[in-house]
């Protein structure tokens, strides 16, 4: 029960996936104009993380060890299609918002990284329990600079208007621009968070999560190799 | 003249990284040198113009005429996959010094959601064969341009004395920003 716990709570905080892991950033930067789109792209991700951990997890003795990756992308593809549809059948109007990157989540990072790096080598429950608590963390920090950028690009949160007359809306915050900068600021304040908990411990400040791509678990290895 | 508009608005206009947010992972993972950042906006331009004309294919005499539309994602992510992997093996047998200098790139490209987006894109906007082909490749040098020019600020800022909480990917993700400021002068120029 611990140990479920354990890899539950680490998608939260210790590898939250886009700030410490830098994973997966091309969502994080196009749907977060507002914090109910970045709300609904994490409830597709939670959706086809957990389901996608859970898959690869059962059929990790099936898959052989040479085609995994395309059996991963195959496996992530189908759920992918899944959301589509159901998207298009209850949430027409968000799946309008999220355009092109409801298709595009084939190709996130997260997913196909969780696959490799986690669920093809660990039981279900746990691999399960993996996807969901990355896919809540990812969720979360998607609300949390959507409703950064939207407040302060329009004034609203979640659509209400929240700061009044008096506030200047800040337009370069909900277009791309805003997206690179506020994302930008927000690795550094989590970095020197980070350095000033270090050094109360006596520990020497470090730079933060270099992104590159052997953090993300598909592409550090050849797909077929 | 409708083909130079596609191009100017593919490259600058709507460029596939500062104003589309495709391909962020290697944008930002890829460049620290500008060496590196050439090989993979040659690979990435090579790619996304073969995968696009493939699936532009696909989707035209295989998808549509048996109406398996909602089968695009999942056709078109296994078709780049496989492509991949078809043009290293034949970089490999074919051209050596190719291969030797886009070849560590290629693995990269299969989870590059620009290909897959610049893909499809072009069904979104119902392009033909041509427009496909052209959009592709300029959106391609697109993202090579943006790749190389941050690639060359990263370089010269590694001297600067900057907080160390905020080296790396912090300031690379500002200095995308500050860029994608400039792009910004383009919009609305070509739609």
């Amino acid at each position: 029960m611990s140990s479920l716990w354990k890899e539950f709570s680490k998608g939260l905080w210790k590898d939250l996936p886009p700030f410490k892991l830098v994973l997966g950033l091309c969502p994080v930067l196009a749907v977060t104009k507002t914090a109910y789109n970045g709300f609904g792209m994490g409830m597709a991700v939670i959706f086809v993380l957990a389901l996608s951990n859970l898959l690869v997890s059962l059929l990790r003795k099936v898959i052989p060890a040479k085609v995994r990756i395309a059996c991963f992308i195959v496996v992530a593809a189908s759920l992918v299609v899944c959301v589509e549809l159901l998207m298009q059948a209850y949430a027409y109007p968000l799946y309008q918002q999220l355009g092109i990157f409801v298709p595009l989540i084939v190709v996130n990072c997260i997913i196909l990284g969780r696959a490799e790096a986690f669920a093809s080598k660990n039981p279900v429950l746990l691999s399960v329990a993996d996807g969901l608590g990355m896919g809540i963390g990812f969720t979360i920090s998607l609300t949390f600079l959507g409703s950064i950028r939207e407040l302060l690009g329009t004034g609203q949160w979640f659509g209400m208007q929240v700061l009044s007359d008096w506030f200047e809306p800040v337009r370069f915050m909900v277009e791309a621009p805003g997206a690179f900068v506020c994302l930008g600021v927000l690795l550094a304040a989590m970095n020197a968070f980070t350095n000033w908990q270090r050094r109360t411990k006596g520990l020497e400040a470090v730079q933060g999560p270099v992104h590159d791509c052997k953090t993300c678990g598909m592409c550090a290895t050849k797909p077929g190799a | 003249m409708d083909y130079f508009v596609l191009v100017i608005a593919a490259i600058f206009v709507n460029n596939i990284v500062l104003a589309q947010y495709l391909g962020n992972c290697p944008f930002i993972g890829t460049s620290k040198e500008s060496g590196v950042a050439i090989g993979m906006g040659l690979a990435v331009v090579f790619v996304a113009a073969m995968a696009a004309v493939i699936t532009w294919c696909v989707q035209k005499f295989l998808l549509a005429p048996n109406d398996l539309g909602y089968l695009q994602t999942i056709a078109f992510i296994l078709v780049i996959a496989a492509l991949v992997q078809f043009v290293e093996l034949f970089l490999k047998k074919v051209i050596p010094p190719l291969y030797k200098s886009l070849g560590i790139f290629l693995p990269l490209i299969t989870t590059n959601c620009a290909v897959l987006g610049i893909a499809i894109i072009c069904q979104r906007e119902e392009f033909t064969l041509l427009e496909t082909l052209i959009f592709s490749v300029a959106s391609g040098l697109g993202f090579m341009l943006a790749l190389v020019v941050l690639a060359s600020i990263r370089e010269r800022l590694d001297l600067a004395r900057v907080p160390i909480s905020m080296k790396g990917t912090p300031l690379g993700l500002i200095m995308a920003g500050l860029m994608s400021l400039a792009f910004f002068a383009f919009k609305g120029m070509a739609s």
